[in-house]
């Protein structure tokens, strides 16, 4: 990676705000408000259309994932990512399971770490399908979120084909996969990869050009790469203010070194930057996934790591060594290695990291979720300052925050 | 890129006693510090201008109640994007003097890593601009990531470990 040159922005700052008035009106945007998804609550000082401040509220979907995981055995901790980023819960799934992965010392197959791949960029594609469609809803197109959404159908029912869930998917195994890929499923992925391009174009044609939408986003709720930087930016909304980090290229695992793609990065930070960065990521995932079920190696889908290993019930019935690990496993029997280690994987809106401290027992004895989206929101007020309300509405959609992430 | 034993020479011979513990759990640079030091340690490497660790990745809690005198601890995971280097700096606290000094003035970031942080673990940050509770109601008046408030029902006796032969 290049070092960091902090280029000249041409961001307009906001620095032609009025003076403070006596009556500025207290403005609560949420949390029932369509636009916050119901748990954001803002409460905005406004004078006249402008904001000139803003408080945020955030914690109305609080259910303690991290007090949670300290009862839990290793394997039973995936059903809590599931819930943090629901848009593309894969990713955070075998997020988990590498940290835990690390910390046992168990190396993954090559065939597992393709059908990984595959999984994780089929769950970015739908995470900023639904972010990209979502911002168009929020300019006043729906159209553009209906071509869509039959797409994210798609996806959802290739999931179903692998592992039998459709949005908390509970993905995987440590050591591996639950299952391999069937032959069903390796077919509609081919399909999904031929289908889905037209239909990007179209919403492409229908947003990337379109006057309208473009007068809506260009320099709105723009933010600085110094900013963005101290405020813990990563993932495309830092790719947009200039910084090409990702974590795939830059710590790769998962076998991300053996694909070609290419990092989009943006220029002013602002929201049309972050739609576009997005629009050419769904590209890339594409392209991955092409390259990954081309060429997905033959071999074991799971590691032979039987103490680690939640075998499949199917063995579990017919096979004796798979019953008894799979006891010692459920009972938490087998004690994990004493150590710390902390695992970021590149989720569908940034650097999800996984700080997992065990001191030897079945259960992890901390955990804590670095959450991309809990760090960006804190940024909100200050990229709507100065702004109207309509267009804090567009900065918060497109910087995508995940309710469930953002509270965990 | 940097390797972990040059940066750990380098906070040595500036630092002295003052950083100790140095650890390498699965690669990651680990240093101890006080919480006299925290803020100079981190500065220090942010403003290196051959490190360049501009990027705070994770700041939280932990809470070790069989530790005598140091109880808690903060843990705060730092990144350099320049040279792709993370550290990892732990200070502990004891239970009975629970304040570090905060880290908002060298990054943004931390306004609210350490509100949740309090929130959790009631560990005060001493000069921080609005330290109220993020996550749970401010009404509440006992920190629910202390290991001594159980996740369930203290009177269940259905999951004991000696039910299983542990």
């Amino acid at each position: 990676m290049a070092d960091i040159e902090l280029l000249p922005h041409n961001v307009p700052t906001n620095t032609e705000l009025p003076e403070l008035v006596e009556d500025l009106t207290t403005l609560n945007l949420g949390p029932t408000h369509p636009a916050t998804h119901g748990i954001f609550q803002n409460i905005l000082k406004m004078d006249g259309e402008k904001i000139v401040s803003g408080e945020q509220t955030i914690g109305y979907i609080h259910r303690a994932f991290e007090k949670i995981a300290e009862r839990r055995p290793f394997y039973q901790i995936t059903t809590l990512t599931d819930r943090m980023n629901y848009c593309s819960s894969p990713i955070n799934n075998f997020g988990w399971h590498m940290t835990v992965e690390k910390l046992l010392g168990v190396e993954v197959p090559k065939r597992a770490q393709y059908i990984r791949v595959i999984m994780m960029e089929l769950a970015r594609i739908t995470d900023h399908i639904i972010c990209n469609s979502i911002l168009g809803v929020d300019t006043g197109a729906f159209t553009g979120f209906l071509y869509v959404m039959q797409k994210r159908e798609e996806v959802y029912e290739i999931y179903e084909e692998v592992c039998g869930a459709r949005l908390t998917t509970n993905m995987g195994r440590v050591g591996g996969m639950e299952r391999d890929l069937s032959s069903t499923a390796i077919r509609k992925i081919h399909e999904f990869i031929k289908s889905f391009p037209p239909v990007l174009r179209e919403l492409e044609k229908l947003l990337n050009r379109n006057r309208i939408f473009m007068d809506r986003t260009i320099n709105v709720g723009p933010i600085s790469l110094e900013r963005a930087l101290s405020y813990g930016f990563t993932g495309p909304n830092l790719r947009a203010a200039g910084l090409d980090y990702d974590v795939r290229v830059m710590n790769p695992y998962s076998s991300y070194e053996d694909f070609d793609f290419i990092i989009p990065v943006g220029q002013n930070g602002d929201t049309y930057d972050r739609y576009m960065v997005r629009n050419e990521e769904m590209w890339q995932s594409l392209k991955i996934v092409e390259q990954a079920i081309n060429n997905l190696p033959e071999g074991p889908y799971y590691a032979d790591a039987p103490e680690y290993y939640l075998p499949p019930k199917n063995e579990v019935y017919r096979n004796m060594e798979a019953l008894i690990y799979h006891f010692k496993i459920v009972m938490g029997e087998i004690d994990a290695p004493i150590g710390e280690v902390y695992h970021a994987v590149e989720g569908g809106n940034g650097e999800l990291g996984f700080y997992l401290i065990s001191d030897g027992g079945r259960a992890p004895y901390r955990l804590h979720f670095r959450r991309p989206s809990f760090i960006y929101y804190q940024a909100y007020p200050e990229m709507c300052k100065g702004s109207t309300l309509s267009d804090a509405i567009l900065t918060m959609s497109s910087l995508n925050v995940i309710a469930g992430e953002l509270d965990a | 890129m940097l390797s972990n034993q040059e940066v750990a020479e380098e906070l040595l011979g500036k630092f002295g006693d003052q950083v100790f513990d140095f650890e390498e759990p699965y690669g990651l640079l680990t240093v101890s510090t006080t919480r006299e030091e925290i803020i100079p340690v981190i500065s220090f490497l942010q403003e290196h201008k051959h490190y360049q660790v501009i990027f705070l990745t994770d700041l939280t809690g932990i809470h070790y109640p069989d530790v005598p005198g140091k109880e808690f601890m903060v843990v705060y995971h730092l990144h350099s994007l320049v040279h792709n280097f993370r550290i990892r700096i732990k200070v502990s606290l004891s239970g009975a003097d629970l304040h570090i000094p905060t880290l908002t003035p060298l990054f943004a970031a931390a306004n609210w890593m350490e509100r949740e942080t309090y929130d959790f673990f009631g560990i005060i940050f001493d000069g921080h601009p609005n330290l109220i509770r993020i996550l749970n109601i401010e009404e509440m008046d006992y920190f629910p990531m202390r290991k001594e408030h159980a996740l369930e029902d203290a009177t269940r006796n259905d999951k004991t470990d000696a039910l299983f032969g542990r």
